[in-house]
């Protein structure tokens, strides 16, 4: 037996080991975490000395990756979609220097937003960077095109996107392994006008990337993740990613017969779409994602020869299924049962005995003595906080934009101005607003939830906890007096209220960290002692 | 042989078990599988669920289609309810019933085993009972498999092994509570 059954996380960071690189960074995101979590329990990664330890955010381990590209060394960089904004600066900028060792980028989309805040499709940013795109359909395509991705990263010296979207992710499938490649030697060159982006560099940096788009696009046509499939009539469809597996799974339910683009490989292999746009009158555009490829084939005067997701054929948004393309390709769905009408929701919760529920009660009894009780908060576990019976916070936007959000409140007046931050989200990207405000002396107070883990992705090792979150807050400059340790526990209410009472007040800025373990981890931790005996 | 199997219940009850087993024997078989689960929010109490699909021949979707699966495995009454629309002409719901309480507004049990009613043959357990004559109430999940069992197109001598495969790093005892648990619930389906 030489399949392994593997989540598409899984695959990605098995294809990784197996493609010898030297390190992994990434920042923990639903569905993204479990690359880096398989590389950090792999035996193999441990015995190469593979680097897998958390990064404080996506750009330190976007900026991280590069370096150890730039040394010679292959390296992988996860994130989710929205981690990659994060990363922007650095991903955009990196297509202009290009790189030496193979650097692969593999994100994460979550259409239909089962833990995200939106959709957005970071196949725009492959386009916007001009870089390659590679976007599997099956967990074993997965593995195949990471050990793909780093072959063509070298030979082209640019960075590659691997996408993949939440089923993907997050499903699991047999998957069979190619041989373990060595690691690259450390082989770091001098080559500054590439990478020091002054413009006189950056010019022809940027012209060589233009000037490699039509290889790039070559590339794509002999690619094997892009294929058609045989078919008849005069509908086709073009199916990305995992489209694909919708389009031929609708055709193998429903008996149709039309031809099929299979595409994996982006810039577009121009040659295998112009065949397919030739042999058919109509085109059925299948994307998991925006409408990106979509739109470009329509063109701005639109072309009625494209269906998709632009003419309500296919959703605007959220996640295809199989019945939808087969809607789409205009198979009769047999009548299915409703779901009884007793049914009612199940919405997601804070655990029973999370210090959270103890923070949150009293953070609503403090700012509730107030006329104005706005709390502004971030990207946890506390972010349930802004479900019943708490409704205590009233802002979830970024990771870090409640601390400077209520800067830009309290700025206009408002009063007090509160915000509540998990300790991986405040060394993430907390730190730097948290300056901005000391430095004007704005008064609000920074709630810092501090359970000790990143918990809400399963319990990753936070960059900044405990005592050195306070030195964190002395060092940017908030007064020793106005850093409060609360330990969120029922017994400690009345005081608690006392503490943030007492900040709230306060015309500076305040730090309150609420502090008590996750459950989550602190359980993990006994049943691991009890196994190992100790 | 294609089977498209649901497998439901609520974050944190460990539908995922259930999934291991029927993976880790579906591939002893050679068998091709795609199971898709819930990671992230949902699994902090929320209703969570996987599709569990097994084959002879190539499979392209990790998601099933509605009105083709031909079992809901769930640990959770009214969980069973919420993935009807799945449910194939010819499909079976298995269940546990014992509710799992932790929102407003959850239906009276009687108006859930009605609805269970109307499908065909609903296998109706209760779990933490027969989980708990196998010795230990942690494994009404193997009950549940083991009730599930004749609908999955897999053996149950491979299901078995599959959980000693599982659990056998816990030690022999917590195998053979497990393999009694699934053994009870195999014996109320077959009944």
């Amino acid at each position: 037996m030489n399949r392994q059954l593997l989540l598409g996380a899984e695959a990605v960071a098995q294809g990784a080991l197996d493609a010898g690189i030297s390190g992994v960074y990434a920042y923990p995101g639903t569905p993204s975490t479990e690359i880096t979590e398989y590389i950090q329990r792999s035996k193999e990664a441990r015995a190469g000395g593979v680097r897998s330890s958390w990064s404080a955010n996506e750009k330190t381990a976007y900026e991280a990756a590069l370096g150890m590209a730039y040394a010679g060394k292959r390296s992988l960089v996860c994130m989710k979609h929205v981690g990659l904004n994060v990363a922007a600066d650095a991903f955009i900028n990196s297509a202009i220097t290009g790189v030496n060792g193979g650097l692969v980028l593999a994100v994460a989309d979550d259409p239909s937003m089962h833990s995200s805040q939106n959709e957005q499709d970071s196949r725009f940013y492959g386009r916007f960077a001009m870089v390659p795109v590679l976007e599997p359909a099956s967990q074993q395509e997965l593995y195949d095109a990471i050990l793909h991705a780093f072959e063509l990263s070298e030979s082209v010296r640019l960075p590659v996107i691997v996408r993949m979207t939440t089923r993907l992710s997050h499903s699991r499938a047999g998957v069979e392994r190619k041989a373990p490649v060595e690691q690259n030697p450390l082989h770091a060159e001098y080559a500054p006008n590439r990478y020091v982006l002054m413009p006189h560099n950056a010019r022809v940096q940027y012209r060589h990337l233009l000037d490699l788009q039509p290889k790039l696009e070559e590339l794509s046509d002999s690619s094997f993740l892009n294929r058609p499939v045989e078919g008849h009539g005069p509908l086709g469809v073009i199916a990305f990613g995992i489209g694909y597996n919708y389009a031929m799974e609708a055709r193998k339910a429903h008996g149709i017969d039309c031809r099929v683009l299979k595409i994996g490989q982006y810039p577009l292999p121009r040659t295998m779409v112009n065949e397919l746009f030739e042999a058919c009158s109509e085109v059925l555009v299948v994307e998991e994602g925006y409408p990106v490829y979509e739109e470009l084939f329509r063109g701005y005067f639109g072309s009625s020869k494209v269906l998709g997701r632009l003419d309500g054929v296919l959703p605007r948004d959220g996640e295809l299924t199989t019945d939808l393309v087969a809607a789409a390709l205009g198979a009769k769905l047999p009548e299915t049962p409703a779901m009884p009408e007793i049914v009612v929701g199940r919405p997601p919760e804070l655990c029973k005995g999370c210090g959270h529920r103890d923070m949150f009660d009293a953070i609503n009894i403090a700012i509730r003595e107030n006329a104005d009780h706005h709390v502004f908060s971030d990207i946890g576990c506390y972010t349930l906080g802004a479900l019943a019976p708490y409704n205590a916070i009233h802002t979830c936007v970024d990771m870090g934009a409640s601390i400077t959000m209520a800067k830009g409140a309290a700025d206009a007046g408002l009063r007090p101005a509160v915000c509540v931050i998990g300790d991986s989200t405040f060394a993430h990207s907390g730190m730097t607003g948290l300056l901005d405000a000391i430095n004007d002396k704005t008064p609000i107070t920074v709630i810092i939830a501090d359970n000790d883990t990143t918990a809400m992705t399963g319990g990753q090792c936070s960059s900044a906890t405990g005592s050195k979150l306070v030195k964190i807050c002395i060092g940017l400059g908030v007064e020793e007096a106005h850093i409060r340790t609360i330990v969120p526990l029922r017994q400690h209410l009345d005081e608690n209220v006392a503490v943030l009472r007492e900040e709230f007040a306060y015309d500076g800025v305040s730090i309150v960290i609420a502090q008590r373990e996750c459950i989550e981890t602190a359980a993990k931790k006994k049943r691991r002692a009890a196994a190992t005996g100790q | 042989m294609q089977k498209n199997i649901i497998l439901a219940g609520v974050g944190g009850q460990g539908i995922l078990s259930i999934a291991a087993v029927i993976d880790w024997a579906a591939l002893h078989e050679g068998l091709n599988i795609r199971q898709a689960e819930v990671h992230g929010m949902s699994q902090r109490g929320g209703a969570v669920q996987s599709h569990l699909r097994i084959s002879d021949q190539e499979i392209f979707a990790d998601l099933i289609g509605l009105g083709t699966a031909d079992l809901i495995l769930s640990v959770e009454p009214l969980e069973a309810l919420r993935y009807l629309p799945y449910l194939a002409p010819t499909g079976r719901v298995v269940t546990s019933l014992e509710p799992f309480v932790n929102m407003t507004g959850y239906p009276p049990m009687e108006e859930i085993e009605a609805e269970l009613g109307r499908t065909d043959r609903p296998v109706l357990v209760h779990a933490s009972d027969l989980a708990k004559e196998a010795g230990s109430a942690r494994a009404s999940n193997m009950v549940m498999l083991g009730a599930g069992a004749p609908f999955t197109g897999i053996a149950p001598s491979k299901l078995e092994a599959g959980i000693e495969a599982l659990f056998g790093a816990k030690g022999q005892e917590v195998v053979d509570i497990n393999i009694r648990a699934f053994r009870k619930g195999l014996q109320l389906s077959n009944t």
